[in-house]
């Protein structure tokens, strides 16, 4: 009796750990055929934290499989927003960083957390609104100038609030036109990714910061029109970064170097600079690698 | 209006076409959802049985547990099992992150205290008279469990479905713990958000009705089973 009525449960345990071990081992046979044609690596997996323009402009689309055709690698790309995988990178949890928000990168690579940290790319940030423009910035100088004139109109303003590396970029700006947000019905937070943020403006006929790629890839749902852009305080820098090895031993530090070498290739440069241009007539983004950061928007 | 009809016309397209990448995440999505059914049926069921035929101190305490389980928030279950699975937590030697399996794992953690809560729902209302029968006619205890499972089959396959029913649909763990990783871990689910993200809501409608013919497919089949069984049985 004793034995029966363990019988059951230990049979149960065993078929359920069986089941595990068979699901563990999927994954690995899928990737063996991708594994024939090129070099064969010893880590495979390179974990890839990075922002949500990079993933929802399609611009990883074109690059990742270039990346694991050349070097044999797997990329997970895990887009959130830059302040999340930067945090991602602060643990370890990711090998290589592709983000955005220097104000942010920079500490972490005085700190020691990233090394081998390259200018790969940037657009811009825009501030887009409705086309009647009701606290009246189109044509004003400067961003903080724009912001300024929104909050004392007391126009609609939708931001991310979510850490970003857009959100931080705002964040500046504010900081420069010398106010303080504080959320209220003029001031609301999505805590979304760019593209939810743009859909939200667009339905609450609000203004908004972006990026450039973004706004372009979704021109086509959106009326919001570009409002104030150009200025060299807008630029949105893009950076690539191993997490440091000797920090975090667990890192694939051979495939993070090779993916920074990648991202600033010159093939990979070109495929940069030539994505979409077809289809919107301009550039998303602007290939800089190998560029002084401060010569970047002259 | 537009949008809803392109949103169909889309959806026509992919299925028609069978666009490969679309077809991947449905496979992907049947796959990880079913084997966490799966997992959690072989959990939930024994659980559910012995929940519901033995009484013991704290027995109460369990089943008000599994009851509150069927709630439990993906959200809440994907930031659980992630840090569990990430390289800085418990399991992280194994590297299951953002793979197939974690998101299996954080399924059949959903799933788990729905079909144990059904299950034992089915069993504890068939009359307690047909337990004493069965052991009168010398029935050992595996007979008697078997004997009952078949009894409250209709209930059982209600627990498959809504196990089912709650892992198709959820979002928030998959994304967590998958990444929605593109060809590796992307499920109809994460697909859906990432295109609404991307602005391309017609893809978007076009994914969620896959996703419905998807789920409602595998229910009508459950269903069909269900009822077979019982008209037959």
């Amino acid at each position: 009796m004793f034995l029966k009525k363990r019988l059951l449960p230990i049979t149960l345990l065993l078929v359920f750990l069986l089941s595990i071990a068979g699901c563990a081992q999927q994954p690995a046979q899928q990737e063996q055929p991708q594994q024939a044609e090129p070099p064969a690596v010893e880590t495979k997996d390179v974990i890839l934290a990075t922002t949500t323009s990079t993933q929802d402009s399609g611009l990883l689309d074109v690059l990742i499989p270039e990346f694991e055709k050349q070097t044999g690698y797997v990329v997970k790309t895990i887009a959130v927003g830059t302040g999340a995988a930067l945090a991602m990178g602060q643990k370890g949890e990711a090998d290589v960083l592709l983000t955005h928000a220097p104000s942010q990168e920079i500490p972490m690579v005085e700190s020691g957390v990233v090394t081998n940290y390259q200018l790969v790319m940037h657009n811009d940030f825009i501030i887009v609104g409705p086309e009647n423009d009701p606290a009246g910035i189109k044509g004003t100088a400067t961003a903080a100038e724009a912001l300024k004139k929104i909050h004392e109109k007391g126009a609609l303003f939708i931001s991310r609030g979510d850490n970003s590396g857009t959100h931080t970029m705002e964040k500046n700006l504010w900081k420069a036109a010398g106010i303080t947000p504080v959320v209220s019905d003029k001031y609301q937070e999505t805590g979304q990714g760019m593209g939810q943020t743009l859909t939200v403006a667009q339905q609450k006929s609000a203004y908004t910061l972006t990026d450039r790629a973004t706004y372009l890839a979704q021109k086509k749902n959106l009326s919001l029109v570009i409002l104030v852009e150009g200025e060299k305080a807008l630029l949105n820098i893009y950076h690539v970064a191993q997490v440091n090895p000797e920090k975090f031993p667990k890192v694939n530090a051979d495939g993070a170097k090779a993916f920074v070498e990648f991202m600033v290739a010159p093939d990979t440069q070109k495929m940069i600079s030539e994505f979409k241009v077809a289809e919107f007539g301009e550039p998303l983004f602007i290939a800089d690698a190998g560029k002084n950061e401060e010569d970047l928007g002259k | 209006m537009e949008l809803i009809w392109d949103g169909l016309v889309k959806a026509f397209h992919l299925l028609i076409m069978l666009d490969p990448e679309v077809l991947e995440v449905t496979w992907l999505t049947l796959k990880v959802s079913g084997t966490a059914t799966l997992v959690s049926v072989l959990i939930g069921v024994p659980l559910g049985a012995t929940l519901a035929l033995s009484r013991f101190p704290g027995r109460n305490f369990l089943v008000s547990l599994s009851n509150f389980g069927m709630g439990l928030p993906p959200v809440v279950v994907g930031l659980w099992v992630s840090i569990f699975l990430w390289r800085s937590g418990p399991f992280g030697e194994l590297n299951i992150i953002y793979t197939p399996l974690a998101i299996i794992i954080a399924q059949a953690v959903i799933a788990s205290p729905i079909v144990t809560s059904f299950t034992l729902a089915a069993i504890q209302q068939i009359s307690p008279r047909l337990r004493m029968q069965l052991l009168a006619l010398g029935a050992n205890r595996a007979q008697l469990v078997w004997s009952l499972v078949k009894e409250a089959k209709l209930g059982l396959l209600a627990a498959v479905m809504a196990g089912f029913g709650g892992v198709v649909s959820e979002v928030g763990a998959s994304m967590m713990v998958g990444g929605n990783i593109k060809g590796q871990t992307r499920v109809l689910t994460t697909a859906t958000v990432m295109e609404v993200n991307k602005g391309n809501f017609d893809v978007a409608i076009a994914l969620s009705v896959i996703l419905l013919a998807l789920a409602y497919g595998v229910i009508v089949l459950l269903t069909t089973l269900q009822q077979w069984r019982n008209n037959h049985g």
